[in-house]
């Protein structure tokens, strides 16, 4: 239970999301439009309320529901096309599920065109594995004759993949137990990683000793690696501040935080 | 991070690795990652996904280029924003006046109770007359339009047509060097000039952010509307033709709209060519698609989230306002009340502007929320001496006449009310969301001086063709 102590002190003081102890954490992410909203309200009803994230001006909403005995927590992330961390939405998405360690994080995937949304549930599976995949607007794509094979994409994707319609409500049941299973460690999974080109995995390989060294097992090196590659400035900074890398703080100051792992 | 020397950490030499890495590869390393990871979303959805969709535009998109053209856009926007208002003028009428014949009947039977307990004078006046009175006015008038207005403009949204509304008005805002986006959060402040500015954090450049909180409030918000909607029905309504009344009084709602809409553009203009000057950012909006709207979800959610939630913080403020408003004009100082001490302190400055005392007083004790100006100026009418019954518009028509209304009286309170100084919850929001006390009281003072000069133009330009 040290680890989930650690990630729900993380929740609590970093996300402003106070999970009872017994309660599982769900991430919500998914594309603009997709109807993320639809399956958020389906799921939690009126048993929800919208807060801030601290210090960033963008909202989330957070909301509970039981099933089969079990209180979820699920936490509405800021809709994005990508966890790149180009804009403050994305960056609190990622850092979200990055640091936060959410017990599930479902991926909301639009059936209509789901090429562009499968890009956030690629990343997504890059940082943790704990992914359910939901592709909603089944009911649409079927209207515009577009057939998506579930099976085949959960075979692809190696994670759970429920087919939903959630305003009219379909597959919502599914969904529930697929993310209780997941949730209680019953299912088994094999996500799928990114097959990257020959110049992007060279560069992976050179950096990656010094990430391990750096990271050890606390989070994916691999994907840390990426995103040093990448160049992205806020993740240094975020990642220092989650870790504990950074230099320790002028006498005085306040420690920003101490995360014991 | 003050220290003067920072040791070098092992997160530092990991990100110097990286970054010699990253330029040996030629720079190129964060684009070849993305192109990577849509290579294999592209492989994978290839393999899942069959799409016997035909390539032929299909009816969205024609319906986009209708909705959307130069030509049809704008007139189209006008028509449903003045049908919108037409169904609820129309529709809010008859709830209206049956909510307050039951309301007023029922404060009959509390000072018949009253008067059999033997309560004091001053206690039924402070509860009944003022309290009680407050509150059935603020139901009666208040709750049937918002009952119909919200779910109408929620379903418009269901629709997937208020992002049109903002790809259409984009242009016009990029010519004022603000953002497309700012449509969207004008929308929202139809509802609640408050969660209006909260939007606007939708906007990411500040200097655009900053422009879209300061006029926010130049889109009335649902505590106004009932003030213009019966202002609107009395006294322009009034003077057409039998049958034509509401959609005259629909027509003088949609103009009052697009004159708000109209300062919005100068004031935003304005404000990036002065203090906030600096280029429109880019707007990258996806249009969603058009959904079946779920007429009961979206009926339900805005009868709960938005209809009740504004209807009950009216409640708590009318109710004690109407009671210290009674107060006020109960209470006696040499002979005249001391609202009519306030009164006739204000009556040249609101008389300037084509108001009077009364009414310029309440539209400052409406300071906490505007749902409360009509209540107050009702009460501090009636508690000088005018104890008429109101239970139907007719009425109300009968007490602001008796009050010297004028139809320039009317035109200018109308004016007044879409312009004037926001309520002090979208002043908190406007801190809260700008930090800046400055900018807190741009967002107070600028409409503030608008609202004085364009009734002051309007008033003494009546004045002098001897219109009014």
């Amino acid at each position: 239970m040290q680890k989930q102590d650690v990630s729900r002190r993380v929740l609590r003081e970093h996300f402003g999301i106070v999970a009872a102890p017994e309660q599982h954490v769900i991430a919500l992410a998914g594309n603009p439009n997709v109807g993320k909203s639809t399956v958020f309200n389906a799921l939690t009803g009126l048993r929800q309320h919208t807060g801030n994230w601290p210090g960033k001006t963008v909202d989330n909403a957070q909301g509970t529901f039981t099933f089969r005995d079990r209180s979820f927590l699920m936490v509405d992330l800021p809709g994005t096309y990508s966890i790149l961390a180009n804009t403050v939405e994305e960056q609190v998405a990622r850092d979200f599920i990055c640091f936060g360690r959410p017990d599930v994080t479902l991926v909301v995937l639009d059936a209509t065109c789901l090429e562009r949304n499968l890009n956030l549930a690629l990343q997504v599976m890059e940082i943790t594995p704990e992914v359910v995949v939901c592709v909603n607007l089944m009911d649409e794509a079927r209207k515009k004759n577009i057939t998506v094979n579930i099976d085949l994409l959960k075979k692809e994707l190696g994670v759970p993949v429920v087919a939903t319609a959630a305003r009219n409500g379909a597959g919502l049941g599914e969904l529930k137990e697929t993310m209780y299973q997941m949730a209680a460690g019953m299912l088994e999974i094999y996500p799928r990683h990114i097959v990257y080109s020959d110049q992007v995995e060279n560069a992976v390989a050179k950096l990656l000793p010094s990430i391990q060294r750096l990271v050890g097992n606390r989070l994916n090196p691999r994907w840390v690696a990426l995103r040093l590659l990448d160049g992205d400035r806020t993740f240094i900074e975020t990642i220092g501040l989650h870790l504990d890398l950074l230099p320790a703080t002028p006498a005085g100051g306040e420690r920003i935080q101490e995360v014991a792992m | 991070m003050s220290a003067a020397i920072k040791p070098i950490s092992p997160l530092a030499e990991a990100c110097a690795e990286a970054e010699s890495i990253r330029l040996d590869s030629g720079g190129s390393l964060g684009d070849a990652i993305v192109a990577d990871i849509y290579a294999n979303a592209e492989t994978i959805a290839r393999r899942a996904v069959k799409n016997d969709a035909k390539h032929t535009k299909g009816w969205d998109a024609k319906l986009d280029d209708i909705l959307t053209s130069r030509l049809l856009g704008y007139p189209i926007m006008l028509v449903l924003l003045s049908v919108v208002f037409w169904i609820t003028v129309e529709g809010a009428n008859l709830p209206s006046e049956m909510i307050a014949s039951v309301l007023f009947g029922f404060q009959d039977q509390l000072t018949e109770w009253f008067q059999v307990w033997g309560a004091p004078a001053w206690l039924h006046g402070v509860l009944v007359l003022g309290l009680y009175r407050a509150l059935a006015w603020v139901v009666s008038v208040m709750l049937p339009p918002m009952a119909i207005f919200f779910p109408l403009f929620t379903l418009l949204e269901d629709l997937g047509y208020l992002p049109r509304v903002a790809f259409n008005l984009d242009s016009l805002f990029k010519k004022c060097k603000a953002c497309g986006k700012q449509a969207l959060t004008m929308c929202m402040g139809f509802g609640c000039n408050a969660a209006g500015v909260v939007s606007c954090r939708i906007i990411d450049s500040p200097r655009e952010r900053l422009i879209a909180i300061v006029t926010n409030n130049f889109v009335p918000c649902n505590g106004r509307f009932p003030t213009l909607i019966a202002v609107a029905t009395i006294f322009m309504g009034g003077a057409a033709a039998a049958g034509s009344e509401t959609l005259i009084a629909s027509g003088v709602i949609t103009a009052l709209v697009l004159i708000g809409v109209a300062v919005t553009f100068a004031a935003s203009w304005a404000l990036s060519h002065t203090v906030l000057k600096g280029e429109p950012s880019a707007l990258v909006l996806e249009l969603p698609p058009y959904r079946k709207p779920q007429f009961g979800a979206v009926i339900y959610r805005s009868m709960i989230d938005r209809t009740l939630f504004v209807l009950k913080r009216a409640v708590f403020m009318a109710a004690p306002a109407g009671a210290i408003t009674w107060i006020l004009g109960n209470a006696y100082i040499g002979g005249m009340s001391v609202i009519g001490h306030l009164a006739s302190w204000l009556h040249p400055l609101g008389h300037a502007i084509g108001l009077d005392g009364f009414i310029l007083l309440a539209f400052i004790l409406g300071l906490p929320a505007n749902e409360i100006v009509v209540p107050i100026l009702l009460m501090s009418y009636l508690s000088s001496g005018f104890m008429v019954e109101f239970e139907s518009l007719e009425q109300l028509r009968a007490i602001l006449v008796n009050n010297g209304w004028t139809w320039l009286t009317a035109v200018c309170t109308m004016l007044f009310c879409l312009l004037h100084w926001p309520c002090t919850t979208t002043l908190l929001s406007a801190y809260k969301e700008s930090g800046s006390i400055k900018w807190t009281f741009a967002a107070f003072a600028i409409p503030t001086v608008i609202a004085f000069a364009v009734c002051f133009v309007v008033a003494q330009t009546a004045r002098g063709l001897g219109l009014a």
